[in-house]
């Protein structure tokens, strides 16, 4: 018997491209739907909240999506309560969003604030979803480093991709143009961000100095030829190849690279 | 005592004038005396001093006295003034990452800039979860200190740590929580807190100025200038970390027992990736090897055996050892390994380039003067190959049955 399939929900936002700003997918909202499709094929459900008139929202459907829901909402209202409203009642298993958005305040909190007002875990990194028994999922969260940690929680559940998950597949023209755009209009609610904040241009950071903070010329002399030093390191000689391999182990045991 | 060398005139005078009372005592002893059979002895080896710059001097105007007496000039330990809060008016709590069980460059950042919030009046409150391995928390900038250990937080347990963490909002009300904003645990960490208290942060915070903070918003391509919020997650670099003082580091204690909330996240541990396949930019260990590796075949399977990332100097690269990809150095690779195994390296300075931003440096060589033994954390001279079977041997006995031999 073929498993019931998952009951799969991916939150989605318009992207801007890096170089251009030119509004796309977002890159890890694309990886979430990715990630929709491979656990629960057709049956992902893709939703917005934003503006069903944008282009860029088309390019979910191509990555062969028949539908996509979206709560319309013009711009800077606050997406939150909209979802929250929707998934309540969703029946959802698994909330896939991505860690933040690319245009806006893109703080990350989304997933969040969903998951502590929904009352769902919230998994951050997903980079795999290994399996689901008996409404308990077993995932793989990405860390750093490329590092993977194996977790076990219960559905339903909320959770981040980054990019560690897989890499979306490519938009096809043809399935954007032929899917539908379900609207659904929604109660408007202002975001109170920008009543006390402003978006600038982004500045390019100051370079660290490096400070020298030497009091004498001898000193300073010292600080610009320095050589790269550790100094006070252990050094042993004439031990056997036995004891020099025994405290090499011991510090990377004591560092914790040793699993 | 500071290393001027200084002269004495007075000294100086006596020791010209042989008629002074006082003559005989600015002179060097020992120089000449009266043998047993009655005669002069003369030691020339006495004779003359030590020049400032080591060679040695003959001064035969009589004056001979500067010099003679080596200087003891070793460095006093540099004590930074203490600066101590005694009834903090206020606290700024800080939650830093502590990857490795230290404090990370970014979290002394976030220490420089929690103390320009504090000022004179506010405390800086470091929190800490689990083991650690921090020493200089007082010369980093940390006025009291919460060390919260148990196996409650042991392994990831991000809800229990928030669960923390709203305990020491309700005791000590800080003013600001800063956490930093990275991917190791500080930017979830906030969120989380974030959501709970019911906070709007600001996320990728670089500037902070008196009223405003200024953050990157979006992809990048924004900076969001807002006021200062009270959870604030920054950016790396956005302050001077802490370098002319030193604090106490207290340690406090939570009031209330923490609730043990039910974890709705199991912690399974950590899964074995592929080390060859992590890029090595980023690896966390890498076991590298130059031109003082022989044996190529026993490197690769010490690799295996202790779970490394492998690496390589750019003349085993040269020699056709290593793929071009695996080279580290200035013109290879920018290594950030937490621990770096370098084997048969001497440690040419662009190769020491490359691995600046490592934390621990371990050295296999039989060159106990090479340039890789100072920058070196640990250094074993001898022979590499013998070094490598014995590490192999040792990891095989560790994963058969624990350290039933641990020396």
């Amino acid at each position: 018997m073929q498993p019931k399939p998952l009951n799969v929900l991916c939150l989605v936002s318009i992207g801007a491209h890096p170089t251009s700003g030119r509004a796309r997918r977002a890159e890890q909202d694309a990886r979430a739907v990715e990630l929709g499709l491979r656990l629960a094929g057709e049956q992902v459900q893709v939703l917005h909240a934003g503006n069903a008139e944008e282009e860029a929202l088309r390019a979910y459907l191509g990555m062969g999506l028949s539908e996509l829901s979206v709560l319309q909402q013009p711009d800077g209202a606050d997406a939150l309560p909209v979802l929250f409203d929707y998934l309540k009642d969703s029946g959802a298993q698994l909330v896939l969003t991505g860690s933040q958005a690319e245009t806006g305040e893109g703080s990350g909190m989304l997933p969040y604030l969903l998951a502590e007002q929904l009352g769902w875990p919230l998994v951050v990194g997903l980079a795999e979803v290994e399996k689901v028994e008996n409404g308990v999922a077993q995932v793989l969260q990405a860390l750093p480093r490329g590092q993977r940690r194996r977790l076990q929680v219960r559905l339903p559940f909320l959770a981040s991709v980054d990019n560690a998950a897989p890499v979306a597949r490519q938009s096809a023209f043809g399935p954007a143009r032929r899917g539908t755009l379900w609207t659904d209009e929604v109660h408007v609610l202002d975001d109170d961000l920008l009543s006390n904040a402003s978006f600038q241009p982004a500045r390019p950071r100051p370079k660290r100095l490096k400070v020298i903070k030497a009091k004498t010329g001898a000193e300073r002399m010292k600080a610009a030829t320095a050589k790269a030093a550790g100094g006070g390191g252990q050094v042993l000689k004439d031990v056997s190849a036995q004891e020099g391999a025994e405290a090499i182990f011991k510090l990377l045991l004591e560092e914790g690279v040793i699993r | 005592m500071s290393d001027i060398i200084r002269r004495d005139p007075r000294a100086e005078r006596i020791a010209r004038n042989r008629l002074h009372p006082l003559h005989a005592t600015v002179q060097r002893s020992e120089t000449s005396w009266m043998g047993p059979n009655g005669i002069i002895r003369k030691n020339p080896h006495a004779v003359g001093f030590i020049g400032p710059n080591g060679t040695k001097r003959i001064d035969r105007s009589g004056a001979q006295q500067g010099g003679t007496a080596k200087r003891s000039t070793q460095a006093a330990a540099v004590q930074l003034p203490l600066h101590t809060v005694a009834a903090p008016s206020f606290y700024i709590v800080v939650v830093p990452d502590l990857v490795g069980g230290r404090l990370t460059t970014h979290d002394r950042d976030l220490l420089g800039l929690a103390h320009k919030l504090a000022g004179h009046q506010g405390a800086v409150l470091a929190v800490v979860f689990g083991e650690h391995k921090e020493s200089s928390f007082d010369t980093a900038g940390v006025d009291r200190l919460l060390h919260l250990d148990g196996a409650l937080y042991s392994g990831y347990a991000p809800e229990q740590q928030v669960q923390a963490l709203t305990a020491i909002e309700r005791q000590f009300r800080p003013r600001h929580w800063l956490l930093p904003d990275s991917r190791t645990g500080g930017g979830e960490l906030g969120r989380r807190l974030a959501a709970q208290l019911g906070e709007r942060p600001a996320t990728r915070v670089w500037q902070v100025t008196d009223e405003h903070c200024i953050g990157r918003a979006g992809a990048g391509q924004q900076d969001l200038q807002r006021p200062l919020a009270r959870v604030i997650l920054a950016a790396s670099e956005c302050a001077e970390p802490v370098s002319e003082s030193r604090h106490e580091a207290l340690a406090v204690s939570l009031d209330t027992e923490v609730a043990r909330c039910l974890p709705r996240i199991e912690d399974l541990g950590a899964v074995a990736v592929d080390p060859a396949a992590t890029p090595m930019a980023e690896a966390e260990f890498i076991l590298s090897g130059g031109n003082g590796v022989r044996d190529w075949d026993l490197f690769h399977r010490t690799a295996v055996a202790l779970g490394a990332t492998e690496g390589a100097s750019r003349v085993a690269v040269d020699d056709g050892h290593m793929a071009r990809n695996r080279q580290v150095g200035a013109t290879g690779t920018w290594v950030t390994a937490r621990v770096y195994l370098a084997v048969g390296i001497s440690g040419a300075i662009q190769h020491l380039q490359g691995i600046g931003a490592c934390d621990k440096v371990v050295a296999v060589n039989l060159d106990a003067g090479c340039d890789m033994i100072k920058r070196a954390d640990l250094s074993v001279i001898g022979d590499s190959a013998a070094i490598l079977a014995a590490l192999i041997e040792r990891m095989a006995a560790h994963r058969a049955g624990g350290n039933r031999d641990a020396a």
